[in-house]
């Protein structure tokens, strides 16, 4: 309980000051290249550890179980252009479906 | 029982007022004479309306998470009205759910909100009002809102406000809705919803890919987070992934 409240106000926190950081303290002069090219990374490289762990996590070790073709249809249908949630309830029926199959 | 309801109204007035004032007086002094197809708060409204099921859903689904990952409804849903950022919520409860420490919690969603101070740069000269006001005003910048107050190819203010409100709103109320579907669901597992929250943060990554650096990038923080996972504890290979984003450093 207590660490969840603790989470909430410090990332709580954060983003409103990220949010406000432009438009309360920076004014429009623009972030040095270097470290402009280094946040915009932030993003997808920490989508996409969380696209892994979600994957293929299972506490502390790596499991290769029914989630891996549930992530791979979902992950085609979102290639082929499919929207997001119909994507989403592919990906959960293959798994649910694998899974009842004993994978 | 006249005079208590306008006085009641009168303070409300009082407080909503400042922001009124300096809304109206930029739209009055700005827009008529210079451009009477400028946009207004609405158009941004209705710009967002057709992206709406989105976030509802969204925020459904980060309740059903929260939910599974022992975030009460209380804290998801006031998480979701202060933080208002979809990726690092989410980003939150699936450390939660694995069984990581709040540290890892805390740094997964700070690095991935690092970007809205890049991004909030981009529209710092069209948020009106004073300070406060601007401090506030800017909590409404998320993706959708940014990305949809800049189609025109320069940045709106009543656009992204219009969105971002509607967008804050639908998120906010389906967060306590999600958390309640969540908690009539025993085994979230069973379900495969586990591969479809896997799926929610491919799709959310897929855009950013694009950039120049982002492949190359991603590539090497899937091969830090397979390192790590089987000897550091939950949460910390996620954390440590954020390493591979210095590969913007290289010239």
């Amino acid at each position: 309980m207590t660490d969840i409240w603790i989470v909430v106000v410090v990332v709580g926190v954060a983003t409103m000051l990220f949010k406000s950081a432009g438009p309360m303290f920076l004014g429009t002069r623009p972030l040095p290249p270097r470290v402009r090219s280094v946040v915009e990374l932030l993003a997808p490289v920490m989508l996409t550890a969380l696209v892994v762990t979600q994957t293929f996590g299972a506490g502390e070790a790596v499991a290769v179980d029914a989630r891996v073709p549930g992530v791979a249809a979902g992950a085609v249908a979102v290639w082929r252009g499919v929207h997001l949630i119909p994507a989403m309830v592919i990906g959960a029926v293959v798994t649910a479906l694998a899974r009842q199959l004993g994978a | 029982m006249r005079r208590v309801r306008v006085a009641i109204r009168h303070r409300v007035v009082a407080v909503i007022r400042p922001a009124r004032i300096s809304h109206q007086a930029s739209k009055f002094s700005v827009v008529p004479l210079a451009d009477p197809s400028a946009p207004r708060f609405r158009d941004g409204v209705r710009a967002a309306l057709p992206l709406a099921p989105a976030p509802f859903l969204f925020g459904l689904s980060f309740g059903v998470l929260a939910d599974a990952a022992g975030i009460g409804v209380v804290a998801a849903t006031v998480m979701s009205s202060t933080t208002f950022a979809g990726s690092a919520q989410f980003a939150i409860a699936s450390v939660f759910e694995d069984g990581g420490t709040a540290l890892a919690a805390i740094l997964a969603a700070v690095f991935l909100n690092a970007r809205y101070a890049a991004i909030s740069i981009t529209v710092a000269p069209i948020v009106p009002g004073n300070r406060l006001h601007r401090f506030f005003r800017s909590q409404l910048i998320v993706d959708e809102s940014w990305a949809l107050s800049g189609r025109s190819g320069r940045f709106q203010w009543p656009v992204l406000a219009g969105a971002g409100l509607l967008l804050y709103v639908l998120w906010v109320a389906a967060t306590p809705l999600g958390a309640l579907v969540g908690s009539a669901i025993d085994d979230i597992d069973a379900l495969g919803l586990d591969a479809a929250f896997a799926i929610l943060f491919l799709a959310l990554a897929a855009p950013y890919l694009r950039n120049r650096r982002a492949p190359q990038a991603a590539g090497l923080a899937v091969v830090i987070t397979l390192v790590l996972l089987p000897v550091a504890p939950v949460g910390v290979p996620i954390v440590a992934a954020a390493a591979a984003c210095l590969i913007g450093l290289r010239e």
